[in-house]
């Protein structure tokens, strides 16, 4: 046993004896990342020009969901963060769920209403970027909503008070309380950015996966992996976490900053 | 000019949950005057000051500002410009100081150059000039009151109204902020409503008062006259008028009354008829204590009294007595060494008879 494990791996050092099937598949375990590893470098650095259409597309399509569910999300999260009505709890509970909706969830409803028999099949978007952003947008919202409300609510209730007293009209009253805000709302534009860029369901469910057209890096991930091109699937999924790591570590950035003033 | 009304609330009513929380049928802020509305926590005074301040719509009734009623959206925000409200708390943004002072300014949409110069105008108000550049979060309890206040000051306001605004400081800085406002507040000339729940407070800074409880005014006027001549027990507890003895009165001469409280017999001032109830109400700064009964005074009243407690109180001792009648009396702490006064030992409290405010009472 030990001699033929070892016959196996005299090309290889071994730190420490293990028992050879496991130092087999710990090899393959760690050839396939590394393999993933060069791909990936591979890819980036040759600018494949598919790999960077996929990231690009990426980008857009979750940059776009993302900048519509911070027009939606917040304006509406303050508003509601900021007025009494009647059934302000189950609104706002009603909000908490959504920060939870399951992507295919909204992939299948947004495919029922622009299925070309459905209300919105006229528009033909089935299977394109639009419909994507669409169902992203869906997405993102309800965390972008929640956050900002609690945002909102967590600063002094007197603040807007004293800032109307000081002669403040209504829009700049809020204008003040978002800028007040302003670190929590960063962190809604994070974890919106942050939960579309890696969704996958809603995305294959309304885009196709169409290769060149609607593909983007966790559609296509899924694809290769499915397929068992391991390596372009990590490689794919490396770019996926540095994008996010890049746009995240940005915001952090101006997020840190404005704290430490 | 000196008796224009610049802001008066008339016939407010404001429920909630349909518990009453204000019901004030009139209440006027005179021009350049300074009213305290003064009452225990829940009297409604914060609440007052928010509709004062165009801050809450009453449910009935109206404010009125400059003899012109407040009605529309539009009236509400030309009050809001005229006043400014200092919160309890400082209530700061998360930015510079300067930042912060020139808020008003900003909304106002001032020119660069008459912010700055406004904003350094109210940081000179409160001493903190210095401070220009810090950020609001580094500040002390004290310095962020004074930059609240600068901020307030900032905009000119017409009327400027304060909640609670001494309170959560230490003693030190709420001595040095009080001293700044008065000087502000007679500089800028501007009109002053203050909730306050400290009499000395009250005292020092007041013109006029306006006892509130249970959101009902119990009784408004001058400072001198709410302190000395209360119109019933509450406001006598409230404003500080610690012995609050109640008796009949027994014999009314020329002004002169008897009155017995447990069988002690009080001269007091005043009138009222033979057999009515009254409460004597006596002031601790009223009391003199001695040791022996030596030289003649003219106070007219003198009892022996054992002294059941004392109690420091910052610069004067409090000394609980019991006379037959309890009795509160403040003496300094030099006094209280050179008479050697402990619990249990046996003094001379005497007063004025001109020190015991008579109130009717009812039962």
């Amino acid at each position: 046993m030990r001699g033929k494990g070892e016959d196996e791996n005299k090309d290889y050092p071994r730190p420490f004896p293990l028992p050879s099937r496991v130092g087999k598949c710990l090899r393959c375990f760690v050839e396939l990342i590394f393999q993933g590893i060069a791909k990936a470098f591979e890819l980036i650095v040759h600018f494949n020009p598919e790999v960077m259409g996929i990231t690009w597309l990426s980008l857009k399509v979750s940059g776009i969901a993302t900048f519509i569910s911070l027009l939606i999300g917040i304006s509406l999260g303050v508003a509601i963060a900021l007025n009494n009505f009647y059934g302000k709890k189950i609104v706002i509970s009603l909000i908490n769920t959504g920060m939870g909706l399951p992507p295919v969830v909204v992939g299948l409803f947004v495919t029922i209403f622009i299925w070309r028999s459905g209300p919105f099949g006229s528009l033909g978007i089935l299977y394109t970027p639009t419909a994507m952003i669409i169902a992203q947008a869906i997405i993102a919202t309800p965390i972008v909503m929640g956050i900002s409300l609690a945002a909102i609510q967590n600063l002094h209730p007197n603040l807007r008070l004293q800032i109307l007293s000081l002669g403040a009209s209504r829009l700049q009253m809020v204008l003040v309380l978002i800028k007040e805000a302003k670190l929590p709302l960063l962190a809604a534009v994070m974890a919106g950015f942050g939960g579309v860029i890696s969704e996958v369901g809603a995305s294959i469910m309304v885009g196709g996966n169409i290769k060149g057209y609607s593909r983007v890096l966790t559609t296509a991930t899924v694809m290769e992996t499915s397929k068992g091109n391991f390596d372009i699937a990590i490689a794919l999924g490396i770019i996926l976490l540095m994008l996010a790591f890049v746009i995240n570590f940005l915001l952090t950035q101006i997020q840190q900053r404005q704290r430490l003033r | 000019m000196r008796d224009e009304i610049i802001l008066k609330a008339e016939k407010i009513l404001l429920q909630r949950g349909g518990v009453t929380v204000l019901d004030i049928p009139e209440l006027a802020v005179r021009r350049g005057g300074i009213l305290a509305l003064i009452g225990p926590n829940g009297a409604g005074k914060s609440t007052l000051l928010l509709m004062l301040a165009g801050l809450l719509h009453p449910q009935r009734g109206r404010i009125y500002f400059q003899q012109n009623p407040v009605e529309s959206r539009a009236d509400f925000h030309t009050l809001r410009r005229q006043v400014s409200v200092v919160f309890q708390e400082p209530l700061l943004l998360n930015s510079a100081v300067f930042e912060n002072v020139a808020l008003g300014l900003k909304f106002r949409g001032l020119s660069r150059d008459a912010v700055k110069e406004r904003v350094r105008q109210a940081l000179d108000y409160f001493g903190i000039r210095h401070l220009e550049q810090r950020s609001a979060g580094t500040l002390s309890g004290g310095e962020a009151k004074r930059v609240s206040l600068a901020r307030a000051f900032a905009i000119l306001p017409k009327v400027i109204l304060l909640d609670e605004a001494f309170n959560a400081l230490d003693p030190p800085s709420r001595e040095g902020i009080i001293q700044d406002l008065q000087k502000t507040l007679e500089e800028t000339k501007t009109t002053a409503v203050l909730a306050l729940h400290d009499r000395e407070e009250t005292l020092r800074l007041a013109q006029e008062v306006c006892v509130l409880h249970d959101g009902k005014i119990l009784q408004a006027g001058p400072t001198a006259e709410i302190f000395h001549h209360p119109a019933s027990e509450f406001v006598a507890q409230f404003v500080g008028t610690e012995t609050i003895l109640p008796g009949v009165i027994q014999h009314c001469v020329n002004g002169n009354v008897t009155v017995v409280v447990n069988g002690r017999r009080i001269e007091a001032v005043g009138e009222g008829g033979i057999g009515q109830k009254v409460y004597c109400c006596l002031r601790p700064e009223n009391v003199t204590i001695s040791r022996s009964e030596t030289a003649k005074t003219s106070a007219r009243n003198s009892f022996e009294a054992r002294v059941v407690d004392v109690i420091r109180q910052g610069y004067v001792n409090k000394l609980v007595l019991d006379c037959g009648f309890p009795l509160v009396a403040y003496i300094t702490l030099s006094s209280c060494e050179d008479l050697d006064i402990a619990p249990n030992a046996v003094v001379l409290a005497s007063f004025k008879a001109t020190a015991v405010h008579l109130l009717r009472r009812l039962d």
